[in-house]
C-alpha cells in the first residue's frame, strides 16, 4: 500500500514536471517526509530500503534506509525486519569500498545462505534484485524454477 | 560518520539535535526553511537570539504532541561573542556563558564539563576539552558511542573534526 503511494507520487512529479525523474537522494527524502508527516496522524507500519542508479552520482548507486518512524540514513548496506540480525553481522563483515557486482552478489548469497541456517523461519527461494546504469534485473536464488 | 545530528546554519550558528531521530530530521529541515525564509524577507542574517526565540515558539506550537529533540545552539553572536543556548523539547530556554550539554549521556557531559571547563580557552585547547569530555561521557553511555563530532567556531571559520572513539 506505502509501495504504491510513493512510486504513484513520483510518477505524478514526472507528469507535472515535464518527465523530470526525481534522483534517488529526493525520492528517499520524499518517502522520509510521508513516513514523517503519517507518524503523528496514523503511522505507516513499514521500514523501508531505497535503492536506486543515478549517472551524477560518484559511484552511481545510492542506498537509504528509513524506519517507519521516519528517519533516515543513506548506508552502504542495509536490511529491517528479524533477518537484519544476521543480515548487517554478515555485511558488517564482508562489505568493503569498491566492491563489484558480482562481489556484492556474493555477500548477498552469504546472507541467505547464513538465514537458511540459523534463521527460524525456513525459506528456500529468495528473490534478488540488482539496479545500474541499464534498470533493473531479477536474479533468482533457490531451488525452484517456479517461484518468479 | 553514522548519523548527522549538527546542523550548519551558516558560518555563524550550528544546531545540535538530540533525540528521536525522525524529528531531529524533520526539525533540520524546518529550521533551514524557517532561516531562508527570514533571510529572504528581512535580507540579513538570522541571530542566534533571534533563532534560539524561533525555534522555542517552533517547539512550543507542538506542546501537546511535541517533537522528541532537544537542541542546542552555538555560534557567535552579533558582536562575534560566543552564543551558546539549550532548550527542553517543549522550548524552554536556558542561555549559559560556559557549557550546554544534551542526549542521552547529558549527565556524564554535565559531570565532565563541569570538571574541565575553564574560560577564555583558545580553539586548540577548547577542541581538546571538548573532545576529551565528549568520548568520557559516552564511554560510560550505553545508548552512546562510535565516534563525535566537533565543529570549533571562530570569527575566522569553522573547523570540523571528528572524533574516533570505542567502537564498542
Amino acid at each position: 500500500m506505502n509501495d504504491r503511494y510513493i512510486s504513484k507520487n513520483l510518477k505524478l512529479y514526472e507528469l507535472s514536471n515535464d518527465g523530470l525523474k526525481l534522483s534517488t537522494h529526493a525520492q528517499a527524502n520524499f518517502c522520509r517526509g510521508e513516513l514523517a508527516k503519517a507518524l503523528r496522524k496514523g503511522p505507516y507500519q513499514v521500514n523501508v530500503i531505497l535503492g536506486g542508479y543515478d549517472a551524477k552520482v560518484p559511484t552511481g548507486g545510492s542506498l537509504y534506509v528509513m524506519d517507519y518512524l521516519g528517519s533516515c540514513a543513506k548506508v552502504n548496506y542495509g536490511a529491517q525486519g528479524y533477518a537484519s540480525n544476521f543480515c548487517l553481522s554478515i555485511m558488517d563483515r564482508d562489505w568493503e569500498e569498491g566492491l563489484t557486482e558480482e562481489q556484492a552478489v556474493k555477500i548477498v548469497e552469504h546472507c541467505i545462505r547464513e538465514l537458511q541456517m540459523r534463521f527460524l523461519i525456513n525459506q528456500s527461494n529468495f528473490i534478488i534484485k540488482v539496479i545500474d546504469k541499464d534498470g533493473l534485473r531479477t536474479l533468482k536464488f533457490g531451488a525452484d524454477p517456479a517461484d518468479n | 560518520m553514522d548519523f548527522k545530528k549538527i546542523f550548519r546554519m551558516n558560518d555563524k550558528l550550528y544546531v545540535g539535535l538530540a533525540g528521536l531521530a525522525t524529528d531531529v530530521q524533520t526539525l533540520d529541515q524546518l529550521l533551514r526553511f524557517r532561516m531562508g525564509l527570514y533571510e529572504l524577507r528581512e535580507e540579513r542574517e538570522m541571530s542566534p537570539q533571534v533563532f534560539t526565540n524561533m525555534l522555542s515558539n517552533l517547539l512550543y506550537e507542538k506542546r501537546f504532541g511535541p517533537y522528541f529533540a532537544e537542541p542546542i545552539i552555538a555560534g557567535l553572536d552579533e558582536n562575534e561573542k560566543p552564543y551558546l543556548a539549550t532548550m527542553d523539547l517543549i522550548g524552554a530556554i536556558s542561555k549559559t556563558k560556559d557549557f550546554v550539554v544534551a542526549g542521552t549521556a547529558e549527565g556524564n557531559m554535565y559531570g565532565m564539563c563541569e570538571t574541565l571547563w575553564k574560560p577564555d580557552m583558545d580553539e586548540e585547547e577548547l577542541f581538546e576539552t571538548i573532545a576529551q569530555a565528549l568520548l568520557a561521557s559516552v564511554d560510560r553511555d550505553a545508548l552512546s558511542g562510535w565516534g563525535g563530532v566537533v565543529h570549533i567556531i571562530t570569527k575566522k571559520g569553522v573547523i570540523t573534526r571528528e572524533l574516533k572513539g570505542r567502537q564498542d
